[in-house]
Formats: structure tokens, sequence, C-alpha cells
């Protein structure tokens, strides 16, 4: 094996209990130490605190390691904290290995404790295996377009294009609908500043439209992307009503997806949904902003609203496709609406049939503001939900009101209001384009909901707003200013280092017989006269690490950086290897 | 030896379906712990001689978690891959190994739940095929 032996430092992680309640880690531990070059082994609550991390810096530099393997999480998630951690301490980042024993065991593997911890075992011996044959590396430093593509004129999508222009960075804004400012933009007075959603939207535009390095396209989707990472080439598809359509090409370092949410939509018969005097809440807001002196509907005044909270939202029971989350923006938003027609509306009478009061943070003050000025809150049981039925020309809201006791109580209603909740919005031709994931919610899934809240596993590709979960507009504009700030950090710059995972041709090896040339998507690949030979040599900066080119070599002569063959083959025998119990 | 769990090795892609088997895990999606998983920067760089070496010692099966249409890479991934997969094949057939032992299939960054029936359709297929035999004795000495 290797002429001087390498010392290893091994770190497996408890994650808390996520992988040690599944995982025997001390047992993985015990399997692992007399590996062959294995200098350190430990385990750790959490290998990414930084009593770990100080813990881990300490044992490179005394222990002169020179490799290390932490198993843990997905690389996705901290592959990037520990190559960090390795390049402070003074060992190469490329010589860190990290080994998912978390996404890709303890949980894959909840229902077979022994089999998690074997297999654990084995993943940890990999890496060790693959840590002891990697040598130091060097990253291939890319250049990257200060320009950004914004997908979704909402509030989020325009807050962060005019910041980025601010930034110096070009933004093109792509709006699949006709016009800009989103869910927004149809909204009244919004609390807590009673600002006017209509006017915030437009003043956001003009903001916006005031700066010459935004570009804003209307009517129009993002439809192909090819490219990585800080040189995107892009087409957009845009559709002008009544003119041809157009492709217009671009390329960009970076894309900010704020596609928002779509409002739930309640089946036909929820609630009576669908019969006269029943409306979501986005259709009451619209009335509240109509009303002439008195509240009117399909031309009958209101003076009873009903509203039934968590419509769509915090649905329970079995099944696959249930709405499991909490909507966030709408207990606020009901008892906002509420307040606002009371003052316009003098004498109204407002319900409330809720589940749970949740107007967190500051806005519990218009919970309070909505019980002085004359709601009246009923709360239910969520397997009891309030019924409605008609009696003639009006509503009746049926429920036991869980306040009083148990009672059943019938209130009168000119008007029901279902307070609907947010749901992911169908982006499918979007997230085919990007390959973006998508939870079990079918919102867009970040990184890591507190780490990396607004990264995806594509790089360069960033979320924020309501597309990833449900939001109440001020939070979604913080979303999008962090990731306005990731984007701009990786601009600026003005450069991206990438991996230097790259191929490489063993000239002693290479007899030239030309399959790995034609073989190589990128021409990375040049004939060059070696000693009284001709042989394969790989152009490192055009080489973009996919290995094509190993597959046709016959000799072997065309190897991968980080996946050699003696480092793949160490790792597929290391995990062919079967534990005493399971033979 | 107790019931016949067959040992699969999973070869996925550092951008593409490593997240998709990771969004399974993350969604308690359970398959067989007998399935490892070794990621690659992209399936066209799968060589053969990986494929036969994994069943010489000791795994069932092989199963490339293949880029797809969805590859950044390479654009004809897919076409490439297979290849691999044919190759990988007439090597086994050549040591009287069923081919059927190595299988294909893209699997995306989303598609925890196709992931996780694949590895339950592999595991019965190779169920049913039973062990591997791999050769002579002499070449499975890496074993235990």
């Amino acid at each position: 094996m290797e002429e001087k032996k390498r010392k290893i430092g091994v770190y497996i992680c408890h994650c808390g209990g996520n992988i040690s309640d599944h995982v025997d880690v001390e047992e993985v531990r015990r399997r692992i130490e007399k590996e062959y070059g294995v200098t350190v082994a430990k385990t750790s609550m959490f290998t990414c605190s930084d009593a770990s991390q100080n813990e881990m810096m300490k044992d490179i530099q005394e222990q002169g390691l020179d490799g290390m393997v932490v198993a843990s999480c997905s690389p996705k998630l901290h592959l990037t904290t520990f190559r960090n951690l390795s390049t402070r301490a003074g060992l190469n980042p490329f010589q860190y290995v990290q080994v998912n024993i978390r996404e890709q065991c303890s949980w894959a593997h909840s229902d077979d404790h022994q089999g998690a911890t074997c297999k654990a075992a084995n993943l940890v011996g990999a890496g060790i295996e693959k840590a002891l044959r990697q040598e130091a590396l060097q990253p291939i430093r890319v250049t990257s377009v200060k320009r950004v593509l914004v997908i979704g004129a909402g509030i989020a999508g325009l807050r962060a294009a005019i910041e980025l222009a601010d930034l110096g960075v070009e933004v093109f804004v792509v709006e699949r609908e006709a016009r800009t400012g989103g869910w927004v933009a149809e909204l009244g007075e919004m609390f807590p500043a009673g600002k006017v959603g209509s006017e915030l939207a437009a003043s956001l535009l003009a903001e916006a439209r005031k700066r010459p390095n935004v570009t804003l396209f209307l009517n129009a989707e993002l439809a192909e992307k090819s490219g990585h990472i800080g040189e995107f080439e892009l087409a957009i598809r845009v559709r002008p009503p009544g003119l041809a359509e157009e492709t217009v090409r671009i390329q960009v370092g970076a894309m900010l997806v704020t596609t928002g949410f779509a409002e739930y939509e309640p089946k036909p018969g929820e609630y009576a949904f669908g019969q006269p005097g029943v409306v979501t809440l986005s259709q009451f807001e619209k009335l509240l902003q109509e009303g002439d002196g008195r509240l009117l509907h399909q031309g009958r005044e209101v003076r009873t609203v009903a509203f039934i909270y968590c419509v769509g939202s915090r649905q329970c029971g079995e099944g696959e496709d249930l709405n499991r989350w909490c909507s966030r923006f709408c207990c606020s938003a009901a008892c906002h609406q509420a307040v606002l027609a009371a003052k316009r509306f003098p004498g109204l009478r407002s319900y409330h049939f809720y589940r749970d009061m949740r107007t967190y943070g500051k806005f519990e003050t218009i919970y309070e503001e909505a019980g002085k000025t004359g709601s009246v809150f009923l709360r239910f049981h969520e397997e009891r939900p309030p019924r409605v039925e008609r009696d003639g020309d009006s509503l009746r809201v049926v429920v036991q009101d869980l306040l009083t006791g148990g009672d059943e109580v019938a209130l009168e209603a000119d008007l029901v209001v279902l307070v609907t909740g947010m749901t992911a919005r169908a982006n499918d031709a979007l997230t085919r384009v990007l390959k973006l994931p998508l939870g079990a919610d079918r919102f867009y899934n970040e990184i890591h909901p507190k780490l990396r809240p607004v990264e995806t596993v594509i790089d360069g590709v960033y979320i924020a707003g309501a597309c990833q979960g449900p939001k109440n507009a001020g939070e979604s504009v913080v979303s999008s200013l962090a990731a306005v700030a990731k984007a701009a950090a990786l601009l600026i710059k003005g450069y991206v280092d990438l991996q230097p995972f790259v191929a490489y041709v063993r000239a002693d090896v290479c007899t030239w017989c030309g399959k790995c040339q034609p073989a190589c998507p990128y021409g990375a690949i040049e004939k060059v006269a070696y000693g009284d030979k001709e042989v394969a040599r790989v152009i490192d900066v055009l080489c973009k690490g996919c290995g094509a080119c190993l597959p046709p070599c016959p000799v072997d002569a065309t190897q991968l950086k980080g996946y050699t063959d003696g480092q793949v083959e160490a790792m597929i025998d290391v995990l062919a290897r079967e534990a005493e119990h399971e033979r | 030896m107790s019931e016949f769990k067959p040992r699969i090795l999973v070869f996925s892609t550092d951008n593409v379906s490593d997240p998709g088997i990771d969004l399974a895990g993350r969604n308690k999606m359970h398959y067989p712990a007998s399935v490892f998983v070794v990621s690659l920067p992209c399936s066209s760089g799968v060589k053969p001689r990986w494929i036969v070496r994994a069943i010489d010692r000791g795994f069932d099966g092989v199963f490339i978690a293949a880029d797809g249409s969805d590859c950044s890479l390479v654009p004809d991934c897919t076409r490439r891959t297979a290849a691999t997969v044919a190759a990988a094949q007439a090597l086994l057939k050549e040591r009287s190994l069923e081919p059927a032992r190595v299988k294909m299939a893209a699997v995306c960054s989303v598609c925890a739940e196709s992931f996780q029936k694949h590895m339950a359709a592999f595991s019965e297929a190779l169920r049913k095929l039973g062990p591997s035999q791999r050769g002579p004795a002499g070449s499975v000495a890496g074993r235990g």
C-alpha cells in the first residue's frame, strides 16, 4: 500500500439521537478503530458542534493527521463544514471524507437497528479506505458571471431583485403572470404597519424599474437550463398575449426561486363550499375592499360573519396527501380581517370557530384587538369540526364549543368565511427544468431548515419565500434577503472554487488508443508526447470530473481523482464484507 | 444462515440520485440495510470492472441509480450507462453469472419513492436468483 503510513482520524456522530437511536455508534467505533491507518477513533454527540470541531482540530495538529473521516449526515449538509475545519487545522480539505450514516443509514433503516449498525460500520470502513488513498489536492477556480435570475415577481422576488441590483449584480426577473406583485398585490391593509398590499407591490415594482440593471420579463417562464454554478446558460420563453412567442437566452451565475404558494381550494361541499354565502378568506378580503358603507355579498347585506379556521391546514387522519402543516399566516390574517371589518362596518358581528389560536409573536395583539372589537371565539376539537347547515336562505354553523364545556352551539350567519391555508403551487415544468427537490408536502426543499435554509442541492440555485413552505409576507422577505446575501456573496467574488476531482491519465500505462478523447463531452483530452510515445492528457480547467473517460480505456490509464480504481475497489471490498452474525 | 438477504451495491451520483436516496431516508422510507451506496459524480463514469468486482467480492447484485436525462454533466448519460451495464453483463456471463444481477434505472433528486420501490423489486428478483455463485472459491478470498 502506501510508502508512508497514513494517519487517519475517524469521528462518528450521534447527531443527538438521529443516528444513535438506530445505530450503535460505540459498536461502530469498536469495529473500525483497529483498521489500518486509523490513528484516532472517537464518537461525538454532535460532530458539527464548536466543541467537537475544536477537538478535531486539536487532534489534526497534535497527532499530525493527514486524513479525516466524519460519519454523520449527508455530505450535502456538512461536507463544507468539515472541509473548512480541515483547512483551518492545516489538513488538506480534499483529504477529508464524509460518510453518510444518517439519511442513508439510521433514518433509512430505523426499523433494523442491527442491520443499520453493521451497515454503518462498513460505510465507515469504506470511507477510511477512500481517505487512505486520497492525495492532497488544490481547488480549480472558475469565473462566475455577476448576474442572477429571479423566478417569480411576488414580494420576495421583487425585494430580492432590488437588493441584488443595489449590490451591483445584474438581475433578470421572470414572472409567469402578466403582472407583478403576486398575492400581496391583491391585499388591502396589512398588519402591523397598515400598508396597503397593492400599494406596497406597486412601490416595489417602481423601485425595481428605477434600476437599469433589473430586466423584467412578464408572461415568461424558464424553459431550459444548462451549465453550472457560476455559469448557467438559460433559455427564457416569453409569451406576450397576442404576440409571437420569443425565446431569450441569458447567462447567469446563480438563480433564486421565489414562486410563492397556492391558496388551498376547499373541496366541493367541504363546509358547504360552493354554496351561496360560503367564501374563502381571500374572497372575503376582496369583499371588504369593495364594500360601500354596507358589507354586501351577492347583493345582500352581511351582518353576521362566521370564520371557520384551519381549512386545508393541519389535516389529520390517514392518507398520503393530507396537508398536515399549519399555514402560519391564517389565524393572524382572519383576526386582522375581523378587526378591519368591525372598523369599517360598525355593528357587524364576527364569530370565530377555531382549533388553536396561533397568532404568534407580535400578531398576538391583533387577536386581542379582535376580542375588543366584538369578535366572539368558539373552540372546536379537531375530530368534531363545525357543520355548516342551510336553512332556506340562511346559513347556520353548529359546533361543540370546548370553551363552554362541549355544549352544542348553533349560530345563524349571513356569510361563512373559510380560513384557507397555503399549499404548494403547481410548478411542474420549472421543477423539471431545475431538478429541484420537493418535500413530502410538495413545497421546495432547502438543504437544512436551520443551517442552510435558502440553499438547495442544486449548487447555485436558491429558494425563498412561500415556495418552500407557509410564510407570511414579512417572513418571505426575510428569507429572500437571506438568499440575496448567499447569491451575492457567491458572485461578487467573481469566481467559484470547484472541486478538484478531475480526471488524469497514468502516462506510464497509456498507449494512446484514442478512445478516451471522443468519450469526453468537454474536449478536455489532448494527445501529447511522453518520452518516445504518445499519450492522452487531461486539460484540468476543461474537465468537469464526470468520469465519462473511465469506461472506454482498455488499460485503466484514465483515472478520476477521488474515485480512482484503487479507491473505488477498496471501498467495494469493505462494503462486501459481512459481519460474523450475517453469515 | 438465516433468511437470505441479497446484498446490493448501488452506484449513485452526487447531484442527482444521491439526493433522491437521501430524501428516502429523510422521509423514513425503509429499504433493506443490505443496500450499500457508493456515490460518484456521474453514472457515465461507472466502470464495468467495478461491477464485476462487486459481485466477485460478495454482492448479490449491483444497481446503478443513473442520472438519466437529469445529468448536468454528460448529455447522452443514459446511453453510456446502458453500455456500461451491457459490458458488465457480458463479463458476468463469461463467468457463468446471471446478467440479471446488474440493473440500472434513472433515479432523480426527488425520486425517493421510486428508489424505495426499485430496492424492493431488485431485492425480490435477487432473492429468486439466490446468492451469487461468485465463480471459483479462490476469488472470494476477500470475504469475511
